[in-house]
């Protein structure tokens, strides 16, 4: 039933793609990436990778959507002829393809338990994680404690797309923004319900948020669902109302905090005697220190995915606002 | 403490730096803070170089979790040679950009440069010091990500698509990468680069394996700019920030190279890269192609900064030729030279960046009379110019005198009559700048405007890298000593067991 599944999604997928290529409506487009995300989440879903799914349904479809369209807002949403050839390219993708495939035929059979993957690092991930860090959700306790550096240095990825978006599209300035246009004024209907929901969306963010040591979460996707909550505030009641509940230069500041946050707690396991990041050493009990840990560095990675994501959207809003004065 | 920490020290050090630096906001509290922090970055660099070829490979094992379950920094003699290299061109680059971007950025970006150049930095320094291969793929993003930006910063609005030309051909690189070490994965279970040279089994899954050596292969090609996957490089160098190009030109291309060394020297060992698959053949063809290719195409750019971007594809190819002729002294030739290259490059850039200041423009008519108004500036360009040809006393002859002796150990007479024919073509991109220099006077038109020599903080870091060009190139023990014993490290424990090692624990 599961390979059915599978089957049907990716051949969904490849129309999406498909359709995708041959689309000359950017606006379509933009639309066909959000399902395209979406079935790649379902897909992950599939192979038990909740997590994964949970990040690329809240990341791929949700912000990566909006800020597409605020893109396209300043592009306009026909595509432009290209002037290049497309075989060149044509012919590098086949060849891709074709070594894509020539390496699936020594592939280990899907899903075998005697894979080299389940059969080297993993048992100790899953027969001894519950022990030596103590959390149900071993996802976490891989990417949070074992793999800890790999995840600060996904967290400086995030702040590195900041410092490439606020380079070129410039920093929003505070308290000049009075655009009377900006918002939804004449959507009755949809302002009561963005008020009406915009709470309980923080609100399940915080329950993501902390929640990731127990089941699917932790900051990325919290992260973004909490500026989810404040991108719907500034779709609907206008750019200036949001900035004057969190402002640009502010978002900066916790955008480098969360960042530094992370680096102390491995600053703090060395000042203990450990190894950088080594959580063992931030409590008596290892088991309570790698629980400390693993609390503080997510609410790091939080802070400065839901800071860099509103900044970035800002920095759109930005744009599109100054645009539409002009 | 400092001591148990030093492997992980100049990564960690710019990676907090670089939201400090943000915060900081100010101009120069920023351009202060970023120099210092990449000066101490350089000092620990040259400890564990010391340390390295003292005691051998040091480990160090983040989150406290041995390999390979957690991640492992390990650091021997080529990747700290490497580092030092990298760190040393970061802090005079950084040095020199306090006048030079005040001409070429806005000043609202200003803080927003240092960020990047810090954050770049960490990417480089952990993709360096890494031994772990997924690790080495967050590092990559980092640095890159980091790179586009600064490409992005000029205010000259052809940068914009030579960035995007940049971030596209980079992302299909990294996206390579990732295939590749995904493929490996799966063969094996594991992400550390030893415990993956030790579970690669090319007789059980060969094909899988193969297909990801390819496409790491391709990948970090693209990278390091091999020819044909060049393209992105010409424009990206040009456009970018002169600071941005003296840094970029080399760093970010060498340490592509060194990944590309890690790679097939310590994960799938030279037997089966360079043996079954016979790559070396390929990397040959193309290195050599590379070198006349596009060496031809210096000598014939009028923009001064593209002649140097063409000339650095080509140096590339001597590095790619030195590690396709599977020996010791080619490996080590190959590592001199990112050393060497690094030095020679890092002064060009900053030479023309200088002229930019002054002048405005990079065209080689630009350059016209420009001996006599900024002498020292044009002095520290020939002197590097020298060594990029190879003339004795510069660093540039220490490279072409081991990649020579390496082809000729094989007796390759053609190959080692080509990498000195490749010198030739050199003569004629930097002497075409420089006969403009010496020899033409300036239009009487521009006569009027008066040209000075640039301020001594551009000066300073300028002429340090020229008195090194000078000073590895007569006095080699450091560079050598580095070299030799980080490539008969490579080729020796090209199959040493996990966790079988000297250093500090």
């Amino acid at each position: 039933m599961s390979d059915f599944i599978d089957l049907v999604l990716l051949a969904m997928l490849a129309l999406t793609g498909l359709r995708i290529i041959f689309l000359k409506d950017l606006f379509a487009v933009v639309m066909l990436f959000g399902i395209y995300s979406f079935l790649t989440a379902l897909i992950f879903i599939n192979l038990d990778a909740v997590d994964v799914a949970f990040t690329e349904a809240a990341v791929g479809a949700g912000i990566s959507t909006v800020l597409m369209l605020g893109t396209l807002a300043l592009t306009g949403r026909e595509e432009k002829e290209s002037s290049h050839s497309s075989i060149l390219p044509l012919i590098v993708v086949f060849i891709t393809g074709a070594a894509l495939i020539y390496g699936t035929l020594d592939m280990e059979p899907f899903g075998n338990p005697d894979n080299p993957i389940h059969k080297h690092v993993a048992p100790r991930y899953i027969e001894d994680s519950p022990k030596e860090i103590g959390l149900p959700n071993m996802v976490t306790s891989v990417l949070a404690s074992y793999r800890g550096f790999d995840t600060l240095g996904e967290v400086v990825v995030v702040f590195a797309a900041l410092i490439a978006v606020l380079s070129l599209l410039g920093v929003p300035k505070e308290g000049q923004q009075k655009a009377p246009a900006s918002g939804l004024k004449s959507h009755q209907v949809l302002r009561v319900v963005a008020k009406l929901i915009i709470s309980p969306i923080i609100l399940f963010a915080l329950y993501v948020q902390f929640h990731g040591d127990f089941g699917p979460g932790g900051g990325f996707q919290a992260g973004v669902i909490a500026a989810a909550a404040l991108i719907l505030y500034a779709l609907v009641f206008g750019l200036p109302n949001a900035v004057a509940v969190i402002g640009p230069r502010f978002l900066k500041f916790m955008a480098a905090a969360g960042v530094l946050l992370y680096a102390s707690v491995g600053f703090f396991s060395m000042y203990k005697g450990g190894n950088f990041l080594d959580y063992n050493k931030l409590a008596a009990d290892p088991v309570a220190g790698q629980h400390y840990g693993i609390l503080i560095i997510e609410l790091g990675v939080g802070i400065t995915v839901f800071a860099v994501m509103l900044s970035i959207y800002y920095a759109f809003g930005n744009q599109v606002e100054r645009s539409n004065i002009q | 403490m400092l001591e148990q920490h030093l492997a992980a020290l100049p990564i960690l050090l710019p990676l907090i730096a670089a939201p400090i630096t943000l915060v900081l906001g100010r101009s120069s509290f920023s351009w202060a803070f970023a120099t210092l922090i990449s000066a101490c970055a350089c000092l620990f660099a040259w400890q564990l170089l010391a340390l390295a070829l003292t005691n051998g490979a040091i480990s160090y094992e983040v989150g406290g979790w041995p390999p390979p379950w957690g991640i492992e920094l390990r650091v021997d003699a080529a990747n700290a040679f490497v580092l030092l290299a990298v760190s040393a061109l970061s802090t005079l680059v950084l040095l020199y950009s306090k006048d030079s971007i005040e001409k070429e950025i806005e000043p609202s970006k200003h803080t927003l440069y240092y960020t990047a150049h810090l954050l770049c930095f960490a990417g480089l320094s952990g993709i360096l010091l890494t031994g772990d291969a997924f690790n080495l793929f967050v590092f990559l993003e980092i640095s890159s990500l980091a790179t586009y930006t600064m490409v992005s910063l000029a205010s000259d609005r052809r940068c914009l698509i030579a960035a995007f030309r940049y971030l596209v051909m980079g992302t299909i690189g990294a996206t390579f990468i990732l295939i590749g070490v995904g493929l490996l994965y799966m063969s094996t279970g594991t992400l550390n680069m030893l415990d993956l040279a030790n579970r690669i089994d090319i007789a059980e899954s060969g094909r899988t394996i193969n297909t990801g050596l390819a496409f790491i292969m391709v990948g970090v090609s693209i990278k390091l700019a091999l020819f044909p996957l060049h393209m992105w490089l010409p424009s990206a160098y040009t456009y970018a920030p002169s600071a941005v190009t003296a840094f970029l030109a080399s760093t970010a291309t060498k340490v592509a190279v060194y990944v590309m060394i890690r790679f097939i020297f310590t994960v799938f060992g030279l037997d089966h890269v360079f043996g079954s698959m016979g790559m070396d053949l390929i990397l040959m063809v193309l290195a050599i192609v590379a070198i006349f290719k596009c060496s031809y195409k210096a000598t014939v750019q009028s923009d001064v900064k593209t002649v140097l971007a063409y000339s650095s594809v080509a140096q590339i190819g001597y590095m790619i030729l030195g590690i396709s002729l599977v020996s010791a002294t080619g490996l080590m030739a190959g590592l001199i030279h990112i050393f060497n290259h690094a030095l020679m490059k890092g002064a060009l850039f900053m030479a023309v960046g200088a002229v930019f200041y002054r002048v405005g423009s990079v065209d080689i008519s630009a350059f016209r009379g420009l001996g006599k108004q900024m002498p020292l500036t044009m002095a520290a360009f020939t002197i590097a110019g020298l060594s990029i040809i190879g003339v004795p006393l510069t660093v540039g002859f220490v490279s072409k005198w081991y990649l020579v002796t390496a082809a000729l150990e094989q007796n390759q007479w053609v190959l080692a009559a080509l990498v000195l024919g490749g010198s030739l073509l050199a003569v004629i991109y930097i002497g075409r700048v420089l006969e403009a220099a010496y020899f033409q006077q300036r239009p009487e038109s521009e006569k009027t405007i008066e040209i000075k020599e640039v301020p001594w903080l551009m000066l300073a870091p300028m002429w340090v890298l020229v008195l090194a060009n000078i000073y590895f190139g007569v006095d080699t023990s450091l560079t050598t000593e580095a070299a030799s014993s980080a490539a008969e490290w490579l080729f020796q424990n090209n199959e040493m067991p996990l966790g079988n090692q000297a250093g500090a624990e």
